[in-house]
């Protein structure tokens, strides 16, 4: 069994009003020093496998078809075993 | 001339366009499940709004995957007008049959309210009644309706006069303060290149009867009316 961590975040290049707006919060509860914030998504996949290879495949396939929007975000995954 | 109002589950704007069609514009319509895999020789298709798959993971990002939507794509490429409304406009940006992504609104809140917008290319079917620079007013309901492409794509769209619709002032001014959303260049609704297919985030069939406050809406299915009358693109 192997299982795919997979975070999506928005482009540098894109600003994040959901970001921004919890920077400010954070400064209004008193935490000093937060230079920026991003928001972004955490998908945990599990598979039926142990074919590591394949199983990268396949996930790279997944997040550039559906799991991420290539026009605004880019994404990132590791595996690892177990669940 | 038949027109077809694609449903999925989570759409919640498809009878308003219905009745758009059936009782302003006079014009046959049918509906057309998400699962259907013929659009019936429809002439137009109309994506409505809602939130399709509740919206999960991106706003229309599983609706694209629909059967129909491979047939609204065939149709899309046949030069055939498709017009999408708000989420419907949400699954046109994820399918690719147009250019751009949603963002969350600037301020963060769903924003239901009138606006006014101006045409800008009043060349294409759902724009063509129009008069260039013609302000409208009817409402606005997202969350995620920020558009956003990079910039030469956006320089793209300018160019080529793809912006169908901009945010602006009573008085058709395109200005920060008009900007409901915080969409490049007051963005409300731009066209693919062909300009056979429109998507716009604000609801011209919740305005279609001055009882309901506004009927600015009618011009963009009378336009459509008109255009499937007279010819193909």
């Amino acid at each position: 069994m192997l299982t795919a961590e997979i975070h999506v975040t928005l482009k540098d290049l894109v600003l994040d009003p959901q970001g921004t707006t919890l920077k400010r919060s954070l400064e209004a509860l008193g935490f000093t020093g937060v230079a920026e914030v991003r928001m972004g998504k955490y998908i945990q996949v599990r598979f039926d496998s142990d074919d590591r290879k394949a199983v990268e495949r396949q996930v790279d396939e997944m997040c550039q078809k559906i799991l991420s929007n290539p026009v605004i975000e880019q994404y990132r995954f590791t595996i690892r075993e177990g669940q | 001339m038949k027109f077809a109002v694609i449903t999925f589950p989570g759409s919640n704007c498809d009878y308003d366009c219905y009745r758009a069609i059936r009782d302003h514009l006079q014009c046959p319509v049918e509906y057309i499940w998400h699962r259907e895999d013929s659009l019936r020789s429809c002439d137009c298709v109309i994506l409505p709004g809602g939130f399709s798959y509740g919206d999960y993971l991106r706003t229309g990002a599983i609706a694209r995957f629909s059967p129909i939507m491979r047939r609204v794509t065939e149709f899309a490429q046949r030069c055939g007008p498709v017009i999408g409304i708000c989420n419907g406009f949400q699954i046109l940006l994820e399918s690719g049959l147009l250019p751009g992504a949603m963002l969350v609104n600037r301020g963060l809140q769903f924003i239901c309210q009138p606006v006014h917008l101006r045409a800008e290319n009043t060349n294409s079917p759902f724009t063509a009644s129009l008069k260039p620079g013609q302000i409208i007013r009817i409402p606005i309901a997202h969350k995620e309706g920020n558009y956003y492409a990079d910039d030469r794509m956006i320089r793209q769209l300018e160019d080529n006069g793809q912006v169908a619709f901009r945010y602006c002032d009573p008085q058709g001014r395109p200005t920060p303060e008009a900007n409901p959303n915080g969409s490049i260049n007051n963005i409300a609704g731009i066209t693919n290149r062909r300009g056979n297919v429109l998507g716009m985030m604000p609801h011209p069939e919740r305005a279609m009867d001055k009882l309901l406050g506004s009927d600015d809406g009618r011009i963009i299915f009378q336009s459509i009316a008109r255009h499937l009358g007279g010819g193909a693109c």
